[in-house]
């Protein structure tokens, strides 16, 4: 991820659901400079942040390894703006995972109030033309999962922690040792 | 086991939600492609859709059979050959595909499907 648009993840539960949270700020170019004079976080942002939560939560299912990528908004109410200062809950529930997609199903909270909920489908690109394409780099993705503390909080439905996939262990040695 | 009238209903109601057409647009003739303006990331909508409409599993190769249509064994110079409309046909009883017989080109697969098309697999599916 180019932009860290959640701060990071509070729940994980896989294949079930997850929460991260996002605090905003007005030294964020994106807040200050949107609309000069009327500082909000824009909501195409809050939608990207949830892709990001939802798309983490689908993704990790088959352990990171399918490149799985935001494909339609299906539906989305942004029911009021975020302003700085404001802390932002997501919760991305998985709603359908199938080999080519997952549904997600988002809510987006400040505190108790609700300011957007959406509907959001991701495609698996397993095609032929992608075989030898990485969306990440293994060990770069790893650090960011590790910075978003998924690994801190992440369970599986028996309770039992989520395990770093040995692939991105292996590609995390390999870039330490290379260095 | 639903009716005729309820798959209608139930197919109707998830094209209308996934392609932003109205209820008079989608008739059984209309074509997914072509009528009704589905582009390939709106059949994975579709897809995702039905399931949960109709509590059933639609194998991506059941509406799409990719392993026919990118075949050397059934598509020649992107034709399909006889052999491949045999299996086309054998694989997806409940499409119909006289037209696209007329003139075969895979290219054109893509249009093929129609509502009524939909409503057919869906009612083997549930039954």
């Amino acid at each position: 991820m180019r932009w860290f648009l959640i701060d990071r993840f509070t729940e994980f539960v896989s294949g079930d659901y997850a929460v991260a949270v996002r605090s905003i700020s007005l030294s964020e170019d994106a807040v200050d400079d949107y609309v000069p004079g009327f500082p909000t976080y824009p909501s195409s942002l809050i939608v990207e942040g949830m892709a990001q939560t939802g798309g983490i939560l689908g993704t990790q299912v088959g352990d990171f390894e399918h490149r799985m990528v935001l494909a339609k908004i299906m539906k989305l109410q942004l029911h009021t703006e975020a302003i700085p200062g404001d802390l932002l809950t997501l919760r991305a529930d998985l709603q359908a995972h199938t080999a080519d997609g997952a549904v997600i199903r988002g809510t987006v909270h400040r505190g108790n109030f609700l300011l957007a909920e959406m509907e959001l489908m991701f495609a698996i690109l397993n095609d032929e033309r992608f075989k030898n394409v990485k969306l990440f780099e293994p060990a770069g993705f790893c650090r960011m999962l590790r910075v978003l503390k998924l690994f801190d909080v992440g369970v599986n439905p028996d309770g039992s922690p989520i395990k770093i996939p040995d692939f991105m262990l292996e590609a995390e040695r390999a870039e330490l040792s290379a260095s | 086991m639903p009716s005729n009238e309820e798959v209608f209903e139930k197919v109707k109601e998830a094209l209308m939600d996934a392609l932003g057409v109205d209820d008079d647009e989608v008739t059984p003739e209309a074509t997914l492609v072509g009528d009704l303006g589905a582009e390939s990331i709106d059949f994975l909508d579709i897809v995702f859709k039905l399931e949960k409409a109709f509590d059933i599993t639609i194998p991506r190769d059941d509406l799409f059979p990719d392993d026919v249509l990118t075949s050397a064994e059934y598509v020649q110079e992107g034709r399909v050959t006889e052999v491949g409309l045999a299996k086309l046909k054998e694989r997806m009883p409940f499409a119909d595909l006289t037209k696209f017989e007329e003139n075969p080109l895979v290219q054109d697969f893509g249009n093929l499907l129609t509502v009524q098309d939909l409503c057919n697999y869906v009612s083997t599916k549930v039954a």
